[in-house]
């Protein structure tokens, strides 16, 4: 897409590495709090910094989710009471309610309330944040840039804080669930009894402390896995599919100049991001007037076509065809992602339930 | 790519999310959902009964308007032979009434003649006596007459 907000870092390069710069808001080096310019800034700010635009992302996803489903507690409250059917909307929730529980009855066995909860605010709340990746890579940045917020990165999952930061609570949860369950001796006997157990095996006990050593440094090393794999898993799956939108963007943007001619005429060098705005709110209007009907399909996608051929040239119907191509797969991995991070998050506590 | 306090505070919004979804969300739906199952089923199994309703109210219906058709026919039968009835004795009363009536005549008849018989004796007598008197040239007492005609009629 546009490359207009990237008149200071024209390379493409700096273009990747703009996207990938978190707003960070932390102690600048001369002792001043404030915004990092720049990578090595940032860095440069340690532990003690805060990357504003995940957080801010995260928690207006969060209290979207919130919103939607006490919106759907609020219908299904009324439909109870008018013994009215449930509307559309509250359908579609109770659709992911059910599938949620489905899934988390088919893997946890024991009986704890915080589990279907914690599983479905995952979910929703993953998927949402995954979601943000499918909006085109330049828009929420080029509006933030034009509010004047230099780096602007709005998918919190591609932001490894984000997701170990989750990560990191499952793993509490599974420490204290463990404790809580099997006990401290429990515990301590599952991590040091497996996978070789002394007694089954028949090892003398002089070398026992040896064998349980060993299956200390084994157990706990796939205990820190756990969190590790959890949190790395989400957010390299997310930063790689962001980085390759990040790419085609850049492809198209370069195809754009070489082959859109006519455009370059008419607005110099860079295509600006309303034009391109412009065009895809042109492209939606026009599809969503063949779903309401008022457009025959074939008009359609006639109309498409030359819409496309008038805005930006083959190397725009090539960049949207990839752009759009990758949207659709990574659909899959958005929701697949989202999916995975619940259910290995169910499993995990799950065996945290389990008494040997 | 700087790990920092993102992560804590990160985990802080997912605790608390969790923790409101936990308070506030699953609960009530779930609760709801499992309500309108609990409906559903009920509506099922009342729709099952009033089935099974309507198939006894239908044999037991079937059974009473073959019940009542059985007890038409016995009272068309009953009310046919009732009329046979009624006619037979109608019947009946009709012949012995003309029997009655045809004696009463008869007896009527038999009244008249004898009485006419009488008169006409007597007459014949009071005939006789005064032809007799016109012959004998004299009257015939009384009490004589009476004799005479008592002992005609006799």
């Amino acid at each position: 897409m546009s490359a207009s907000e990237q008149a200071t870092n024209e390379t493409s390069a700096g273009y990747i590495q703009h996207h990938l710069q978190n707003l960070t808001f932390g102690q600048h080096a001369d002792g001043s709090w404030g915004i990092a310019h720049g990578a090595e800034e940032a860095a440069a700010m340690g532990f003690w910094a805060l990357h504003v635009d995940t957080l801010f992302w995260s928690v207006l996803l969060g209290v979207v989710f919130i919103w939607l489903f006490r919106k759907a507690v609020r219908q299904s409250a009324e439909a109870a009471a008018g013994d009215a059917p449930p509307p559309p909307f509250l359908n579609a929730i109770e659709a992911i309610i059910e599938f949620i529980d489905n899934n988390v009855r088919d893997v946890f066995s024991g009986s704890n309330p915080l589990i279907a909860p914690l599983a479905l605010t995952l979910f929703v709340w993953i998927f949402f944040m995954n979601f943000m990746d499918l909006i085109p890579v330049d828009w929420l940045p080029w509006l933030a840039h034009t509010a004047g917020i230099e780096y602007q990165k709005v998918v919190p999952t591609t932001d490894v804080n984000a997701t170990m930061g989750m990560a990191i609570t499952v793993f509490f949860m599974i420490i204290y669930y463990s404790l809580k369950i099997k006990g401290v001796g429990g515990f301590l006997a599952e991590l040091t009894m497996n996978p070789i157990n002394p007694k089954t095996m028949g090892i003398p006990k002089l070398f026992w402390p040896l064998v349980m050593a060993f299956n200390f440094l084994l157990e706990v090393v796939g205990l820190l896995a756990k969190p590790v794999s959890l949190g790395l898993r989400l957010f390299g799956n997310l930063y790689a599919g962001e980085l390759i939108f990040i790419l085609i963007a850049l492809v198209f943007a370069a195809g754009s100049g070489l082959v859109a001619d006519g455009l370059q005429v008419l607005f110099g060098e860079h295509v600006p991001a309303w034009f391109l705005f412009l065009a895809f709110m042109t492209v939606a209007a026009t599809l969503l007037l063949n779903l309401r009907g008022v457009l025959s399909t074939r008009n359609t996608l006639l109309l498409v076509l030359a819409e496309m051929l008038l805005i930006g040239g083959l190397a725009f119907a090539g960049g949207q065809l990839m752009h759009f191509v990758w949207a659709a797969f990574h659909l899959i991995i958005v929701t697949l992602q989202a999916f995975i991070f619940m259910m290995l998050t169910v499993v995990y506590l799950s065996m945290a339930h389990e008494h040997h | 790519m700087n790990i920092n306090l993102t992560l804590v505070l990160q985990s802080i919004a997912m605790m608390i999310f969790v923790w409101f979804c936990m308070k506030f969300i699953w609960p009530p739906l779930t609760k709801a959902l499992e309500e309108r199952r609990a409906k559903i089923a009920e509506g099922l199994a009342a729709s099952d009964r009033a089935e099974q309703e309507l198939e006894r109210a239908k044999v037991e219906a079937e059974q009473i308007i073959k019940e009542a058709r059985q007890q038409a026919a016995g009272i068309l039968d009953q009310a046919g032979q009732r009329g046979n009835q009624i006619i037979e004795q109608a019947k009946q009363e009709a012949v012995s009434e003309r029997e009655r009536q045809v004696r009463a005549m008869e007896a009527e008849i038999m009244q008249a003649q004898n009485q006419a018989r009488t008169a006409l004796q007597k007459e014949a007598v009071e005939l006789s006596v005064a032809g007799a008197s016109k012959v004998l040239g004299r009257e015939v007492k009384a009490a004589d007459h009476e004799q005479l005609l008592a002992e005609l009629i006799a």
